[in-house]
């Protein structure tokens, strides 16, 4: 009944164990560089390296259309949008990873974190890792269908109802993110924003007294941080900005 | 065939330990998005490993709709990310303290 199981515990040769540990190290220390990196760039491209580890141990595991798709959704997808995201609010400078607003709260996060871990991997290795009965759905590949084509008819016709709702899920969270990102129609009327840096290179901007439009518009300015970052103030801001 | 499951187990769930511990250090909100990043693709390697371990497709379908939900959750959060820079010029989790009532 677990033949498998045996199988896949005995003939483990040392290229499967060296492509193992390879890239066991690649995924932690792309993990690790995701919590250690000062620069929210290199945490991304952590991530990637990590997920590559990843797609690797997938294909491994002779699981070829989720580490293609992990390749393909993941790196090339929700990273790229982590990097755009990072681009386009301009945050992509290095933060001070000392300082530590709450006290000791990273101490008790190591802690924490660090019995559960040692309490699942006690439990793992004193416990059977397995204990579902096998082959419930199907199994992974047979000699008419290959992995993929299986993927593929258990994911039409026994996942058919959940696969409509993740195509559901994906349409609303787009209409979700064009709502959360567009402007509001009344931004000009907004309040200015608050907690603005000091070298950001903006600063609160009265009102010119140029008539209304004028004003909403300065008052738009004011409220698109990421258009007035990193740009020089414009020549009527730059008066009142004491340098 | 590859290695025993149980190594694959354990490498997920070291992964899973550092991405939840830097979601609880980091305080941009950003590295706190790829860290939960990092506890998906650890419970979808878990996923595979059992798919492998039992024979059996359902792990792989599963992985994925976690793939899936975690595009959705991507672009939704970074899309509050987004908003919330409007006000604010910094993706700092403290800086959302005016939430509390």
């Amino acid at each position: 009944m677990n033949g498998m199981l045996v199988l896949a515990a005995t003939r483990a040769t040392i290229p499967d164990v060296v492509t193992f540990v390879v890239s066991a190290a690649v995924v932690l220390a792309g993990a690790l560089g995701v919590v250690l990196s000062r620069n929210p760039v290199h945490a991304a491209l952590s991530l990637v390296t990590t997920l590559l580890g990843i797609a690797v141990l997938f294909v491994e595991q002779d699981a070829d259309f989720i580490a293609a798709v992990q390749v393909i959704v993941y790196a090339g997808a929700i990273v790229v949008l982590f990097l755009f995201v990072i681009m386009f609010l301009g945050v992509d400078r290095r933060e001070n990873l000392t300082e530590e607003p709450l006290r000791g709260q990273r101490v008790l996060a190591v802690a924490l974190v660090a019995i559960a871990l040692a309490g699942v991997l006690a439990l793992a290795a004193t416990a059977h890792w397995v204990t579902g009965a096998p082959t419930v759905v199907g199994p992974i590949s047979t000699p008419q269908r290959s992995e993929v084509a299986q993927l593929g008819v258990q994911l039409f016709t026994k996942y058919l109802y959940a696969f409509e709702a993740t195509a559901a899920l994906l349409v609303i969270a787009v209409v979700g993110a064009v709502v959360l990102a567009r402007r509001p129609p009344d931004a000009a009327d907004a309040d200015p924003p608050e907690g603005r840096e000091p070298e950001g290179g903006v600063s609160e901007v009265e009102p010119p007294e140029g008539g209304t439009e004028a004003a909403g518009r300065a008052a738009e300015q004011a409220v698109d941080p990421w258009i007035a970052e990193g740009a020089p103030p414009a020549p009527t801001e730059r008066e009142e900005v004491p340098t | 065939m590859s290695l025993g499951g149980g190594w694959y187990l354990g490498l997920a769930a070291v992964l899973f330990g550092i991405g939840a511990l830097g979601l609880l250090v980091r305080r941009n909100v950003l590295v706190m998005f790829m860290c939960i990043e990092l506890m998906l693709n650890a419970a979808n390697l878990t996923f595979v490993t059992f798919s492998r371990m039992l024979n059996d497709i359902a792990g792989q379908v599963l992985v994925f709709f976690v793939l899936v939900v975690a595009a959705a959750e991507v672009v939704v959060g970074l899309g509050i990310v987004v908003a919330i820079f409007r006000r604010r010029t910094s993706t700092t989790a403290d800086d959302l303290h005016s939430l509390k009532g």
